[in-house]
C-alpha cells in the first residue's frame, strides 16, 4: 500500500484513456462497422462462458424431463400421435400438389423450387440486454451458418443471424427496433413492411396509406425481396388498425405468428442455387442503375 | 498476491449476469458485474481500478451483443466515481452504501441507454431501472460475502 493518497490523479487519467478507448470502439463498431470478422473470434473466445452459464438452467431441464410421470408422458405420446395423423395427412396433399405446381410450372417456363437445406439448432440463451432483442443458438460456423441467414420457428419467421462464433451464433429477433421484413399480405399480394417496434409481441407497419386494401387478422407472409428471407413463410398477423384522417399514414400493428417468448428448437434455412441466381441478378441490377 | 481469487469472482459475476432466465424474472436481474467490480474497488484501488472495468465492459459487450464501447464506457465512468472517492465511502454504513450504489447503478443504466439511444432508436421503458432496486437489496450481502472471501483467501 505505498500509494495511499495519490491514486485520484492517477484515477483520472485512467478514466479519460477509458472514455477515449470505449468511444473510439463504439465509433469502429457502429459506424465503421469494422469489426465483422474479428467479433466471429472475440464470440467464439467467450463462448465457454455462455456454455458454462447454462449449465444450470440445462440441468434444470434435465431433471424435469426425469421426473415426468408416466400419466405426463402417455397423455403427451397420444396427443403427438394424433398430431402426426394430421399432419401425415396434410403431407399426403403436399405432395400431389407439390407434383402439380412443378409440371404447372415447366408449362410455364418458370423455374422449379427447389428443396432447401435445413438444420434444427437449439437455443442456449436469452440476452438480458432490454434494448435488443437477441437470442444465442448452439449452432456457428463450424455448422456452416453464415450471418444474415434466415431462422424460423415450428410457426413462422423468428429472425436472422447476426453474429456467428465456431460453435453458436446470435440471433437478431424480427421484433427488434433495428429490425424489418418485406412482406406481402396472403389475400390480396399488398406489399408491406414489417419494422419491428422494441416489444416482443408486436410488429409495426409503417408507411401504409389509409386507402391500401388490408384488414385486422390478414397473414403478413415473407414476399423475398429483402434477399434475406425466402419467400412464401408466415410472419404476422394483422391485429390493429387505426385510420386517424389527419395523419399523414395509417397505424397498424401485427402480431408475429413465431411463439418469440417461448422458442425452444429453431430451422436454420440455407439458400438454394435459385436464390443464389437471384441475389446475383439483383446485385448486377444495382451495379447498372 | 492471489489476484485469481478477484479473477474468479469477476468470471462468476460475468456469468451470473448473462445466466439465461425466466421472463417474469428477466427485468430484475441485479448488476452482478458492477456489484462485484464496486467490492473490488472499494477494497484493493490500486488492484482493481478503471482498467480492470474496462476490460469487463468490453466482455460484457461482447457477450451481450452491444456494440462495442457501450458498456465499457458506462462501467469506467462508474467506477471512477467508487475510485476516487473509496477513502469517504469506506466510512460509511452497509446501508448508506447500499443508497449511493444504487445511485451509482441508475447511474450506469443512464449511461448505457443514452449511449444505445444515440446509436439506435430505443425508447426509455422504467421496467429498464428495475434492476437498480435489486442492485440496491443485493449490495450489504454481497458486501459480506467477499469481505468473508477476502479475509479468508487473504487477497491484498
Amino acid at each position: 500500500m505505498n500509494s495511499f493518497f495519490n491514486t485520484g490523479h492517477n484515477a483520472t487519467h485512467r478514466l479519460i484513456l477509458a472514455l477515449i478507448i470505449s468511444g473510439i470502439l463504439m465509433f469502429a463498431d457502429h459506424r465503421l462497422d469494422s469489426f465483422g470478422t474479428i467479433r466471429t473470434y472475440l464470440n467464439s473466445l467467450v463462448s465457454p462462458l455462455q456454455y458454462v452459464a447454462n449449465i444450470p438452467s440445462g440441468m434444470l431441464n434435465w431433471s424435469a424431463q426425469r421426473l415426468a410421470s408416466q400419466q405426463q408422458l402417455l397423455s403427451e405420446n397420444t396427443l403427438l400421435k394424433n398430431e402426426n395423423l394430421l399432419m401425415r395427412e396434410s403431407v399426403q396433399q403436399f405432395e400431389t400438389l407439390k407434383v402439380e405446381n412443378d409440371r404447372l410450372r415447366t408449362l410455364l417456363g418458370s423455374p422449379l423450387q427447389e428443396g432447401r437445406r435445413k438444420m434444427v439448432a437449439e437455443l442456449m440463451a436469452v440476452d438480458n440486454n432490454p434494448y435488443s432483442h437477441q437470442v444465442i443458438i448452439d449452432k456457428g460456423t463450424s455448422d456452416g451458418v453464415f450471418e444474415g441467414q434466415p431462422v424460423l420457428d415450428a410457426n413462422g419467421i423468428v429472425g436472422q443471424v447476426l453474429h456467428v462464433a465456431a460453435t453458436t451464433s446470435r440471433i437478431l429477433l424480427i421484433t427488434d427496433i433495428t429490425h424489418a421484413v418485406p412482406v406481402r399480405v396472403a389475400r390480396n399480394n399488398v406489399r408491406l413492411v414489417a419494422s419491428g417496434s422494441g416489444e416482443l409481441g408486436d410488429l409495426a407497419i409503417h408507411h401504409m396509406p389509409h386507402n391500401t386494401d388490408l384488414r385486422e387478422g390478414d397473414l403478413l407472409i415473407s414476399s423475398g425481396l429483402g434477399e434475406v428471407f425466402p419467400a412464401g413463410y408466415p410472419l404476422a398477423v394483422v391485429s390493429t388498425i387505426i385510420k386517424d384522417e389527419g395523419r399523414p399514414f395509417a397505424t397498424v400493428n401485427a402480431a408475429p405468428i413465431a411463439l418469440l417468448d417461448r422458442l425452444k428448437y429453431l430451422l436454420l434455412l440455407w439458400p438454394t442455387e435459385h436464390d443464389e441466381r437471384l441475389k446475383e441478378v439483383v446485385k448486377e441490377l444495382k451495379e447498372d442503375s | 498476491m492471489r489476484s485469481y481469487v478477484i479473477a474468479i469472482t469477476l468470471l462468476l459475476a460475468l456469468m451470473l449476469q448473462i445466466m439465461p432466465m425466466p421472463i417474469a424474472l428477466h427485468q430484475y436481474r441485479p448488476d452482478w458485474v458492477f456489484m462485484a467490480l464496486a467490492y473490488w474497488t472499494l477494497a484493493l484501488p490500486n488492484r482493481v481500478n478503471v482498467g480492470v472495468a474496462l476490460i469487463n465492459g468490453l466482455v460484457l459487450d461482447i457477450l451481450l451483443g452491444t456494440t462495442l464501447g457501450v458498456h465499457s464506457f458506462a462501467l469506467s465512468a462508474t467506477v471512477f466515481v467508487l475510485a476516487a472517492n473509496y477513502q469517504r465511502f469506506r466510512n460509511y454504513s452497509v446501508w448508506q452504501q447500499a443508497f449511493i450504489i444504487g445511485t451509482l447503478s441508475a447511474f450506469y443504466h443512464l449511461l448505457v441507454f443514452w449511449l444505445q439511444h444515440l446509436l439506435t432508436d430505443i425508447y426509455f421503458i422504467f421496467t429498464y431501472l428495475w434492476p437498480v432496486v435489486t442492485t440496491m437489496a443485493l449490495w450489504p450481502w454481497i458486501f459480506m460475502l467477499l469481505r468473508k472471501l477476502r479475509r479468508q483467501t487473504q487477497v491484498s
